[in-house]
């Protein structure tokens, strides 16, 4: 503004003295330039704001260890404030991180020497920054002490985290427990762990031992043939491409379903007899969403695939895998049938499984998943608070609604009704995903949510190698359903008291 | 105490600044009138209080084991504290002798001018002390003989009569200057742009830059002629075309677009400035197509992140620094800047924003952007156009080189290796500079006096 009035007061004056002839051009120059470092310093102010914590957790940053020179790593605390991780400091000002947990959050709260990974990697930028008082500041600083890092509180429960360790017990495998309105995760387990109290020590032999591959965090980097989960997919690509006339499909089932050189079997061979679109589902029959695959539109397949991000980035701030999944007009027939029952070339990881059931369940809007509740100073004010967010809709409500609808008739008359029964309703969808050619070598899948009617807790399961979801991972689903209302229980009494 | 006064005194300087900043637009009413106005005595205020917080923070955290001072590991029976109290003792006590003597000698500068030259020199000085104490001597020595140089020039312009007769001159010895260092300067990094007389590296081509604009205004300010353009584009072709052969790149943008910018003015032509600026795109796929070190910048500019370890580590180590000092900075000494390659020079602009702030950052800008918009309003009052195009031509050349090393160093265009005039350290740069604000100085006083007979002002007496 101060410029334009410059300009226009030189302007008048020189029109008083006759303006020079070339006034037009030399003013051009000026708004030229005006805008050349306008665009600039907006830049600049965009950069900042986006950047700020990408700048400082990079590794090449040498300011990291500055600030670590001048402050020491803050506390990892679950939701309820037991500690995940802390730094213990003996006489001599050495410095352990000890993670009182041991192997229960390996994965998820992760480490941070040899590299950082989990909630030590995403809120690197907090732990290593101090907002203590001033005071304590100047206190620290005449004696000669670091200062405390913030505080990171994240969103784990201790409690279901436990169950869903001992429930996977020996098995490789992954449980993610999200809450459903908010994308709060509760529990990330992946198995095989490690303790990180030992990281140091037991670096080499992870690195080296390539079969178990323990370090990486199979809930979101584990690449799994999504098996007959993927059938909700194929079904609401169905729903979509046939929205009145669904509920008339029929099928007659005999066990395995053929197509020129291409076969493929039910579960075990089992014949499900007539089936129509929900009983298909429920049943998990093979034969029949082979000949639903067979009757979709490839191209709006794939268009339903994007929506759900297949191949695309996942709104997360761990580091994850890109699931893959993928219908062209080329693919061969026999692709096309593995493709609909969730297996040939298709893979997803458990995360974006659990966020697709996390959708269904919210009406089909997704809440982007986080970790990070917030960050508090050493004497408790919040630094910074994180709000659940919305990743926006993956599909409609009634889409949700009838996804809802089928996931509700596994648990009654289908593959889970170990589910059925209880104090609680339950909706999910098993799968048995086979990963190598030998019969009987499947994953055990179960992704679901509870209560029916008004879903609070989403749960993804992977047992890898145990055999039919309805048998391996369903069990699992009803301990975590249940230590998750038996804890909300006794929370709301403690309210009421 | 200290860190009170350490933590604290980071806001008051972003503070300080802001006014600063302020003041600089709200003194645009007195265009012109360079007189005793209020506003100049409150900028010269925050001047002081700002290079005094300064130093007092570098004084008080150097105090512990903190030393970033020497490049060799020489021990002086002197602490840090001491030699920034000695370096803080000369930088005030130069400031108060440029704004009490120039006004003194030359009672109708322009003060505006005059203010914000003396805040960023006081910037830079105090940073480059940072940065490296023995820089920051020599830097002090250099911007001392600038000074008496370039006192003498306003006083050279009331006396001598032939600058306009000799454009060729100018051409010529621009071209030989240039192409002198190209032949037998020797290469430092990458380019080849000084040359070493008497123990001493100099950079001919800043002071080409202020020979090229003589020559531009002398051809152009009475024969606007197709042909005459022409011949100066040839001219002015040359001068380019040696400078990116020596591989200085920024230096030989810079030439370019005084000279599209100045044709422009000269002959009002809107069709010069569009062939410019599309013969200016043409040249630079060309110079992209051509030469491989063009290629590796932009490349280094597109995805830095890629080569980190190799073509973008300068660039992504300058990010690091804006983005870690992030609004408020991170406070003097508590960066760490001197990991950008060539940080006092290239850099400098990042190690400001590190240490103290985007905020602090964005003002400065600001302030250059203010002095280019004075000396436009200079140029728009002088009807003599000899010596309105040598005003308008060091403007553009001033802004244009600080939005190319501002730019470079928040990864906004690909980087071209120029200094940040005033600031950055670099003898030839900074007195090249000063030479450049002195010469519209002295063509303004002529101006305030011509302007004060005629139009009858009251002038200030």
């Amino acid at each position: 503004m101060a410029e334009q009035e410059g300009i226009k007061r030189v302007g008048k004056k020189s029109r008083r003295k006759k303006r020079v002839n070339n006034f037009h051009e030399i003013v051009l120059t000026m708004c030229l330039f005006g805008v050349l470092f306008l665009c600039m310093s907006v830049y600049l102010v965009h950069f900042v704001a986006t950047s700020e914590q990408d700048m400082i957790n990079n590794s090449y940053n040498s300011r990291q260890e500055i600030l670590l020179s001048r402050n020491y790593r803050g506390s990892i605390y679950s939701r309820d404030g037991e500690v995940l991780a802390e730094t213990v400091m003996d006489e001599g000002q050495n410095e352990t991180r000890v993670y009182p947990f041991s192997n229960l959050f390996s994965h998820i709260v992760g480490y941070s020497t040899q590299g950082r990974m989990g909630v030590e990697a995403m809120a690197n930028y907090y732990l290593i920054n101090t907002n203590t008082s001033i005071n304590n500041k100047v206190a620290n600083d005449m004696a000669g002490v670091k200062n405390p890092g913030d505080n990171v509180y994240t969103t784990l429960d201790v409690q279901i985290q436990q169950v869903a360790d001992e429930q996977l017990s020996i098995y490789k495998g992954a449980v993610i427990v999200t809450e459903v309105s908010t994308g709060r995760v509760l529990a990330l387990i992946s198995h095989p762990d490690f303790d990180p109290n030992e990281i140091s020590e037991i670096w080499e032999d992870l690195l080296e031992d390539e079969n178990s591959s323990v370090l990486l965090n199979r809930a979101t980097q584990g690449l799994y043939p999504p098996g007959s989960t993927f059938k909700i997919i194929t079904a609401l690509e169905y729903f979509r491409e046939n929205p009145k006339s669904y509920n008339s499909y029929s099928y007659q089932c005999n066990g395995s379903y053929r197509r020129g050189e291409s076969r493929i079997n039910c579960y075990h061979g089992t014949n499900h007899g007539t089936v129509g679109f929900e009983s298909s589902f429920a049943k998990s029959c093979n034969s029949s969403f082979a000949n639903i695959g067979m009757l979709l539109d490839r191209e709006k397949f794939q268009s339903t695939l994007d929506d759900l991000l297949f191949g695309k980035e996942l709104p997360l701030t761990l580091n994850y895998a890109k699931s893959m999944a993928e219908v062209s007009g080329e693919m061969t027939e026999d692709a096309m049938i593995q493709t609909s029952i969730g297996q040939g070339r298709t893979q997803i990881t458990p995360i974006h499984l659990n966020m697709l059931t996390c959708a269904i369940a919210n009406k089909g809007t997704l809440m982007k998943p986080y970790v990070i509740d917030r960050v508090e100073n050493d004497a408790g004010s919040v630094v910074k608070s994180f709000k659940p967010s919305s990743y926006g809709r993956l599909m409609t409500e009634e889409e949700a609604g009838l996804l809802s609808g089928l996931m509700t008739s596994v648990v009654e008359n289908g593959t889970a009704t170990k589910l059925k029964g209880l104090d609680y309703t339950a909706a999910g969808k098993t799968g048995s995903a086979e990963y190598n050619n030998v019969k009987g070598d499947s994953h055990a899948w179960f992704t679901g949510f509870a209560p029916v009617e008004d879903p609070e807790v989403c749960v993804t399961i992977i047992v890898e190698g145990a055999g039919s979801g309805g048998d391996y991972a369903v069990p699992i689903a009803r301990r975590l359903f249940d230590a998750y209302f038996r804890e909300k229980a006794v929370i709301s009494q403690e309210v009421a008291q | 105490m200290g860190e009170y006064i350490v933590e604290l005194s980071k806001y008051f300087i972003c503070g300080m600044m802001v006014l600063y900043t302020i003041s600089c637009l709200y003194a645009f009413r007195y265009a012109g009138d360079g007189g005793k106005r209020p506003v100049y005595v409150i900028q010269n205020i925050l001047m002081f209080l700002i290079q005094t917080l300064c130093f007092v923070n570098l004084i008080l955290v150097s105090r512990g084991s903190v030393t970033y001072l020497f490049e060799e590991s020489s021990t002086g029976a002197y602490s840090n504290s001491v030699l920034y109290l000695f370096l803080f003792a000369f930088v005030e006590v130069f400031l108060l002798a440029v704004l009490l003597l120039v006004p003194a000698i030359y009672e109708n500068c322009n003060r505006q001018l005059l203010n914000n030259m003396c805040m960023l020199l006081g910037i830079g000085l105090m940073m480059i002390s940072r940065l490296s104490y023995l820089r920051a001597i020599k830097q002090y020595v250099i911007v001392l003989v600038s000074l008496i140089v370039s006192l003498l020039i306003p006083f050279i312009f009331s006396r001598v009569r032939f600058l306009k007769r000799i454009t060729w001159l100018y051409a010529a010895v621009g071209i030989v200057l240039l192409s002198a260092v190209l032949i037998m300067g020797e290469v430092t990094r990458g380019s080849n742009i000084s040359v070493e007389i008497a123990g001493l590296s100099f950079q001919p081509s800043e002071f080409v830059k202020i020979i090229f604009i003589f020559f531009l205004a002398g051809a152009l300010w009475e024969d606007t002629s197709f042909l005459r353009v022409a011949l100066t584009a040839v001219l002015a072709g040359i001068h380019v075309i040696v400078l990116v052969l020596s591989k200085d790149l920024g230096g030989a943008l810079i030439f370019f677009i005084a000279y599209v910018l100045m044709v422009f003015v000269a002959t009002r032509n809107y069709l010069y400035l569009l062939t410019g600026v599309l013969g200016g795109s043409g040249a630079a796929v060309a110079a992209y197509r051509l030469f491989a070190h063009v290629r590796v910048r932009v490349l280094a500019w597109q995805n830095p992140w890629s080569y980190i370890d190799n073509q973008g580590y300068q660039i992504t180590q300058s990010l690091f620094a804006v983005g870690s000092g992030s609004w408020f900075g991170m406070g003097l000494l508590k960066g760490d800047p001197n990991v950008i390659p060539f940080v006092s020079a290239d850099f400098i602009f990042s190690s400001i924003c590190e240490e103290l702030g985007v905020v602090f950052g964005i003002c400065l800008i600001l302030v250059c952007v203010s002095c280019f918009i004075t000396i436009m309003q200079i140029a728009l009052r002088i009807n003599d156009r000899f010596y309105q195009l040598i005003v308008y031509g060091i403007g553009a050349m001033y802004i244009f080189q600080i939005f190319l090393t501002i730019g470079g160093g928040i990864k906004f265009i690909p980087l071209t290796g120029v200094t940040l005039p005033f600031i950055s350290y670099g003898g030839s740069s900074v007195m090249s500079t000063m030479m450049m604000f002195f010469i519209i100085q002295g063509i303004y006083i002529r101006l305030e006096q011509e302007g004060g007979a005629h139009s009858g002002r009251t002038g200030r007496h």
